[in-house]
């Protein structure tokens, strides 16, 4: 159980500064996924802490204690790769064994650790793990035993670089929930990098939203979701609808239709909404008092199996809105409570 | 009923192409007395094999061979590591490093193979075993560095990111993941090389000859001197390896390694 801190760390590649000044603690014991779109920094940030990248600037610790002049090999770190990274021409038995035979570990020692391990993530009824190589492995398979291989090491820290991206998604859903099972189990501090935010709301303890080489946001899965500090937070997570509004004391305009307001924001707005978030209803229904209502065009329906995407013009754009049944096309009024609405001024 | 005709006289025509002179080869080999005009041989025997086989041939054989051996063998302990320091640490001006291994292809052989002839002989290594040593390693390392390299490459760096995170020096990541999966491209390249070198003329007559012969410059000298049979015996022996090492190269050579070539 160590405690991973970063400090003010930067990072260029030629022209491109990847990360900018990022800072963060990694609570021991905890799982901290690291979200944010492609570019953000969030894997030039996990290849740092393992020692991969050297960073231009700034401090990595772990348990107050400085590594970033350490190398890989020395950091006491296990990575597990987007790519499984296994080894094709060594049996599933030699790729675990690996890090313990490098540590020279006894034969009959390192036996009893790797079947333990390999119990562990629940590929023991394998047959065969000693003659058997990669290849003959499902997707699914063979990251689970490139998790065993990083498991047995017992190291300090867990990195997960995207694992499960390359899995279908019936197969990602389940790892999802065994790997979450299996950390807590272990208890190990674990940093887990991905772009699908779903994936980071039900894995982590705490999530850290990165954008363009900052931190953008820090919190736990709900603090994120729910209350998001800045456009880009409120945007990335959940399927959002963003439109430009104009924002003045009590009545906010979006898409030149006022709506009650009672937030701080004044002038150029960026307003967010959530498509789960909206009631679709009749134009011609009474207004409830404190909602927020706007009056849109339903154009397109399509259905996505636990519900229908609707596809409403609002103004000279297009909002989605989810809900369980399908809707005639024609005049709609999209219904929100005010806290489900997110305005942010100019950034 | 035409496209079956034409698919037929198609291939007819290109194993004539192809077998045709072969076969005149063949047909020279086992002639013992063949003047113009007659079409074929008046008679045949095993006459010039024997004369071969006992004579000076052998000995560009095993010279050819042995040559060929020591070109392979000294440019893999060169190539091998270079290629894997190119492929994975990043050096500056490495286009330029690889651009210098394919200048002597660049240029017409024959210049700068006689240049190459002057300067070896003014370190007095005209004429002699490592004299025609080098002037084959000038080609063959160009096919090997360019080759090895894209071998390295395309085994995927997080394989070996892998095990140096679990503790492996770059070293023994190497020595037990990147060589290991590099071992096939390795042989591909040792077969090219191999061939390459055994079947290399015009540098080995210009600095090998008259001291030094491999087996394509035997058969030249005898082709010019009208010992059209001992030239065909020695072109029928020179394909042998040839042929067999383009079936091993077959099984060896892997469209991955080919995807990476030229990529720096």
């Amino acid at each position: 159980m160590v405690q991973v801190q970063v400090e003010n760390v930067r990072k260029t590649y030629g022209k491109v500064e990847a990360l900018k000044g990022a800072s963060l603690t990694f609570a021991s014991g905890a799982m901290t996924a690291i979200l944010g779109p492609s570019g953000c920094g969030k894997t030039t940030l996990l290849r740092s802490i393992a020692g991969f990248i050297g960073i231009d600037e700034g401090r990595i610790l772990f348990d107050h204690e400085e590594v970033t002049e350490l190398p890989p090999q020395r950091r006491g770190t296990a990575m597990v790769f987007q790519n499984y990274a296994l080894w094709p021409h060594m049996t599933i038995f030699e790729n675990v064994a690996y890090g313990l035979r490098l540590q020279k570990v006894p034969a009959a020692e390192i036996r009893r650790r790797v079947l333990k391990v390999l119990a562990l993530v629940e590929i023991a009824n394998l047959t065969d793990v000693e003659t058997r190589k990669p290849a003959a492995l499902s997707g699914g398979q063979q990251q689970r035993v490139a998790l065993a291989r990083a498991l047995v090491v017992a190291p300090k820290v867990l990195l997960m670089d995207e694992p499960l991206s390359n899995l279908d998604a019936k197969v990602r859903q389940r790892l999802r929930a065994e790997l979450r099972r299996l950390q807590k189990q272990v208890g190990i501090t674990a940093i887990y990098v991905t772009h699908d935010q779903e994936e980071a709301l039900a894995l982590a303890d705490t999530v850290v939203l990165m954008d363009q080489g900052r931190i953008v946001q820090e919190g736990t899965p709900q603090e994120i979701y729910l209350k998001p500090t800045t456009a880009f937070a409120a945007e990335f997570l959940g399927v959002s609808n963003q439109l430009e509004g104009e924002a003045a004391a009590g009545t906010l305009c979006i898409a030149g239709q006022p709506v009650p307001y009672a937030g701080q924001v004044r002038g150029k707005a960026t307003v967010i909404f959530r498509a789960s978030d909206i009631q679709m209803e009749d134009p011609s229904a009474s207004l409830r008092p404190g909602t927020v209502a706007l009056q849109g065009v339903l154009e397109e329906s399509l259905f996505l199996g636990a519900h229908y995407r609707h596809y409403i013009r609002l103004g000279d754009g297009v909002v989605m809105a989810d809900s369980p049944e399908p809707r005639a096309t024609g005049p709609v009024r999209m219904v929100l409570t005010a806290d489900k609405v997110q305005v942010y001024g100019e950034q | 009923m035409i496209r079956r005709t034409l698919r037929m006289s198609g291939t007819l025509l290109t194993m004539l192409v192809i077998f045709g002179p072969l076969s005149s080869l063949v047909i020279w080999s086992v002639a013992e007395k063949w003047y113009w005009p007659h079409l074929f041989p008046q008679q045949l025997g095993f006459f010039y094999w024997a004369k071969v086989l006992q004579g000076d041939m052998l000995r560009a054989l095993r010279d050819g061979f042995l040559i060929a051996i020591v070109v392979t063998v000294l440019t893999l302990l060169i190539t091998v590591p270079l290629a894997y320091v190119l492929a994975r640490l990043p050096i500056p001006f490495k286009p330029v490093i690889l651009m210098v291994f394919l200048l002597p292809q660049a240029f017409p052989q024959l210049p700068v193979f006689v240049n190459s002839t002057t300067l070896l002989y003014r370190v007095n290594l005209g004429g002699k075993f490592w004299g025609v040593v080098l002037i084959h390693m000038v080609g063959a390392l160009v096919f090997a560095v360019w080759t090895m390299t894209a071998v390295f490459k395309s085994v995927p760096e997080t394989l070996e990111e892998a095990a140096i995170n679990l503790g492996a020096s770059r070293f023994k990541s190497f020595y037990s993941v990147s060589l290991p999966l590099a071992t096939p491209g390795i042989i591909a390249s040792t077969l090219l090389v191999f061939l390459y070198s055994l079947d290399e003329f015009t540098g080995t007559l210009l600095v090998g000859s008259p001291f030094v012969l491999t087996l394509p410059v035997y058969m030249y000298r005898t082709s010019v001197g009208y010992e059209l049979q001992v030239a065909s015996i020695s072109a029928l022996l020179l394909m042998v390896p040839g042929v067999v090492l383009l079936v091993l190269l077959e099984r060896y050579m892997k469209s991955e390694y080919l995807s990476m070539f030229g990529r720096i």
